[in-house]
């Protein structure tokens, strides 16, 4: 079998089968239980740090802090 | 010690771009090897001036890098009149042919000046506007300064550089006559490093984040920048003829070739022109409307969707032709399927303006924003049908493609462009407000009527263009030579034309009132009386 058909049976078979499942995957990951709270949150995350880099991980800027 | 070694580089690029100039075999490739050579050394000097001064050590890691996106912003609107007074001037061209002056054969015909105006819209007016806005928003949704220091800087200089070896060269006549991926082998193997460097400072900034989570819009401007540079390099692959000449041979050829084409070509779209100003819209959406987007969940099915079937759509561009039909036949499955996301998509952007209405009223800096998304609708919903092979056989070769593209990238690529200058530059230049809003109304209606002006004549023409071709008599003859066509579509050429006129008259009252906002407007007092407790 030359290396076309080769590829394209495989592109055809597992492949194709391989990205579709990822992408039911991702979908099913997207509507998790608990998902709606972790969304709700970090949805807000252009509404943070607008003025500078927050000091470490996790926490917000500064500025943030002290409007509360 | 840095400075020695940059001393050396430049110098040597200097020297190895005059040599280029010497054995020159063709114009361009003279030109744009003293371009770079220019380039080079004035950057020797100024380097070489700096060199062994002391330097004072500033801890910058508690702001964020806005210099250059400020660049960024001077650009786009520099960039963008340059792009839209070309295309509006070749709108002309066409109308009137006499306007292909003698004096200018070879240099400023249509065929010569087309390359550049796309080139001039597409990468240097959204690509500047793409890097700007990603440097903008990544520091801001993961909260930490630009990773890489200086090489933002080099990103963006590279990337002008890029913009003016091309835009020189298509004048001077080197060209692959690959659309959208003119430029010659050199000025691709140049904007490959600086892609790099800009993917490199994107990911760094992305691991060193302090948000834990990965912002959606940082999820699509990612997905734009690796993917193009994917598609630049293989689309690129060619052998120089001579390392002193500026013509280069295509490794694929025959229907390999054209299929490489298109398929970086509409993913030239779907990913610098789709995914790239989705990341904009993800966040100066939400900004501007001062709400969370609609649904975060739809944004990431949104994300995963669009990038799994954009990739396929390429063939669509290849109906009729040596293609093998299963091939042109996927690119139209995934074309029509690429039709959900796309509306998932606008709807996500719509709906965030859901309870803020009333915002369309009063500011028309939201207006340009959901007219934008109106408008990437529209063309998702034009381009699937106009894939599907029996429309396309209408539609192929004629105008009304063309009018699709700019509904596209009028109305979406430049409505949402215009909507983030006119959020960035108060932001940027810590003004309170823009200097007129009055202003932004007019800019907004004069682009809205140009693009309509645009679109509508273009279809009517690309139709008739398109029934006229294939219109044959009772003995099988066709009825109309291409000079008929050509006589018939005169008019909708002027409106296109006049189209142009409005959409760059409105880009223009935007650049006044851009720089008259940096000018005039008054500055913001505190950074943090005015911020409002969330």
């Amino acid at each position: 079998m030359d290396t076309y058909s080769l590829l394209r049976q495989f592109a055809d078979s597992w492949m194709l089968l391989a990205l579709f499942v990822f992408f039911i995957g991702v979908v099913i990951w997207v509507m998790r239980p608990g998902s709606s709270k972790t969304y709700t949150d970090v949805a807000d995350i252009p509404f943070r740090n607008e003025h500078t880099p927050a000091p470490e991980r996790g926490n917000t800027s500064e500025e943030d802090v002290k409007n509360g | 010690m840095q400075n020695y070694i940059k001393l050396i580089v430049l110098g040597l690029i200097t020297f190895l771009a005059l040599i280029g100039a010497n054995y020159a075999r063709d114009l361009a490739y003279l030109v744009n090897a003293l371009t770079v050579a220019l380039v080079a050394g004035g950057l020797f000097i100024w380097v070489l001036r700096n060199t062994d001064e002391p330097v004072q050590a500033v801890d910058l890691s508690g702001q964020y890098m806005d210099g250059v996106v400020r660049a960024g912003v001077i650009a786009t609107c520099l960039w963008g009149v340059v792009g839209f007074l070309a295309g509006t001037f070749i709108a002309f061209q066409l109308a009137f042919p006499y306007l292909n002056f003698e004096w200018s054969q070879g240099y400023l015909n249509f065929g010569r000046l087309r390359p550049l105006h796309t080139s001039a819209v597409i990468f240097a007016f959204g690509g500047n506007a793409l890097i700007a806005t990603s440097f903008y928003v990544v520091q801001r949704t993961t909260a930490a300064r630009l990773w890489g220091g200086n090489l933002a800087w080099f990103v963006f200089w590279g990337y002008q550089l890029v913009i003016v070896l091309a835009a020189t060269g298509y004048l001077l006549g080197a060209t692959q006559s690959k659309e959208y991926a003119e430029p010659e082998w050199y000025v691709d193997w140049w904007l490959t490093i600086v892609w790099l460097a800009y993917l490199a400072i994107f990911i760094g900034t992305l691991v060193k984040r302090r948000e834990p989570h990965i912002y959606v819009a940082n999820w699509f401007y990612l997905s734009f920048i690796i993917t193009v540079a994917m598609l630049h390099v293989v689309n690129n692959l060619s052998i120089p003829v001579s390392m002193f000449g500026s013509k280069s041979v295509q490794v694929f050829s025959g229907v390999q070739d054209a299929m490489t084409q298109w398929w970086y070509g509409h993913n030239a779209v779907g990913f610098f022109l789709t995914a790239g100003f989705l990341g904009m819209m993800y966040y100066f959406v939400p900004k501007q409307a001062e709400r969370p987007v609609y649904s975060y969940k739809l944004s990431i099915i949104h994300f995963w969707a669009l990038i799994f079937l954009y990739i396929w759509a390429g063939p669509h561009h290849l109906h009729y032709t040596a293609l093998p039909d299963w091939a042109s036949t996927l690119g139209m499955v995934f074309s029509i399927v690429l039709w959900m996301p796309s509306w998932g998509g606008m709807i996500n952007g719509l709906m965030t303006l859901s309870g803020a209405w009333d915002k369309l009223r009063t500011d028309p800096v939201i207006r340009m924003m959901v007219i934008s998304l109106g408008f990437y609708g529209m063309s998702t919903f034009e381009g699937p049908m106009m894939s599907i092979r029996a429309v396309n056989s209408l539609s192929h070769y004629t105008d009304w493609t063309i009018g699709h593209v700019h509904s596209g990238a009028l109305g979406w690529n430049g409505m949402i462009t215009f909507g983030a200058l006119y959020f960035l530059v108060p932001k940027l230049w810590n003004r309170e407000r823009l200097f007129s809003l009055s202003m932004v109304s007019w800019h907004f209606w004069l682009a809205t009527i140009g693009i309509i002006l645009y679109a509508a004549s273009m279809w009517v023409t690309g139709i008739m263009e398109g029934l006229m071709w294939r219109e044959v008599d009772a003995n099988g003859f066709l009825v109309n030579s291409f000079a008929d066509t050509v006589a018939a579509k005169f008019p909708m050429y002027v409106v296109r034309g006049l189209g142009g006129v409005l959409y760059i008259t409105g880009a223009i009252i935007m650049c006044y009132n851009l720089y008259m906002t940096v000018r005039r407007s008054p500055a913001v007092k505190s950074s943090h009386s005015a911020v409002p407790a969330e």
